[in-house]
């Protein structure tokens, strides 16, 4: 593991951090807003279906939880399990991998109707 | 005032226990004069270290009732619980014997974080003119007092969680010299202090300024260290930090 990675992976956590703030606070007021509305999910998705801008939204909120989830996990797998080096590194690449596809997979579903 | 301590004292190594011992109590004790007496009056094989008693040396720190203090300038008032003191040697150091830690490794840390300053002026040049309202000289200041007595090294989870991490009195050193605008050793510190075993491993729990018997943040050098190698790692070419 270099050094310049190890940066980039802590730089990355930090931004990833500030863009689930955002996020969360954004996805927490949509929910308090639909369910004191009383919609319901067909409304939600009638809303949702061909938006770009709530398709882009929750796209960038699963990438950032993606990545942000995964390298918490790399770092107390290491300092909690003593996990360190290449296995670690691949498993956690998958994780974030795999998160992000389920969480794109929503996405597609509340943008496109399909899935 | 009660007349007796009840003091509790790690004796042996690793696997060692711990010993009961009674203490007379006088007016401002201090936990290194308790464990002073033992030695003294009670038990002469009793291993501990001390130095200077006035808060100077960083030699004499101790577990006290399960956190790590400087014991010269701790007074018993201030420490004992019910008239009951437990004394052991710093965490997440060996054990030589009794009260004494293993220092090495602390120490060997502070070397491995570049805590040398490098000259880049002779003896023939003139004397450096550093301003002392100039920021690196405020942010040196800010952090020069360590006395080197491993309260916060012991107080630290990322050192008990990773044994590679250089700690925070090490990382306070390396940040020192940093803002030491006489040093040339600067890109070669920020190097060895990055990463997951330097200042990017701080989860910023603040232990080691909560202890600091100096009333230093080392937490806030971590964080000037993890801005300043951010910038150079941006900054550098990238088989630097390969």
């Amino acid at each position: 593991m270099s050094l310049r990675r190890e940066v980039r992976l802590w730089l990355a956590q930090r931004v990833t951090a500030a863009v689930l703030a955002a996020c969360v606070l954004v996805h927490l007021a949509t929910i308090i807003y639909a369910v004191r509305g009383g919609l319901s999910a067909s409304e939600i998705l009638g809303r949702t279906r061909g938006d770009f801008a709530w398709a882009t939204f929750y796209a960038v909120f699963v990438l950032a939880a993606a990545v942000h989830g995964a390298i918490g996990l790399r770092n107390i797998l290491a300092e909690w399990a003593g996990w360190r080096g290449g296995g670690a590194e691949v498993a956690m690449t998958v994780f974030a991998v795999f998160l992000a596809l389920l969480g794109l997979r929503a996405v597609a579903a509340v943008f496109g109707g399909g899935a | 005032m009660s007349t007796a301590l009840q003091v509790r004292v790690w004796r042996g190594g690793k696997d060692g226990a711990f010993q009961a011992f009674e203490v007379p109590r006088r007016e401002s004790q201090t936990v290194l004069d308790v464990v002073t007496h033992i030695q003294r009056h009670i038990d002469p094989t009793l291993a501990y270290r001390f130095a200077c008693r006035v808060g100077m040396c960083g030699s004499c720190a101790m577990t006290v009732n399960g956190r790590p203090r400087w014991t010269c300038r701790t007074h018993v008032d201030r420490v004992a619980r019910e008239g009951v003191l437990e004394l052991a040697p710093l965490a997440n150091l060996p054990v030589v014997r009794d009260l004494v830690a293993d220092m090495r490794e602390f120490f060997d840390k502070w070397a491995r974080a570049g805590g040398r300053f490098v000259p880049t002026a002779t003896r023939a040049d003139p004397v450096a003119a550093v301003r002392p309202d100039s920021k690196p000289r405020r942010e040196a200041d800010a952090a020069i007092e360590c006395i080197g007595c491993g309260v916060c090294y012991a107080a630290c989870d990322v050192v008990a969680w990773n044994p590679a991490y250089l700690g925070p009195a090490a990382l306070n050193r390396a940040w020192t010299l940093a803002n030491d605008t006489r040093d040339g050793g600067r890109d070669e510190r920020l190097l060895a202090v990055a990463g997951d075993a330097g200042c990017h491993a701080c989860h910023t729990h603040m232990s080691c300024t909560e202890h600091c018997p100096k009333g230093l943040s080392p937490t806030r050098s971590i964080a000037g260290l993890k801005r300043a190698t951010l910038r150079a790692v941006l900054r550098q070419a990238p088989e630097d930090y390969e």
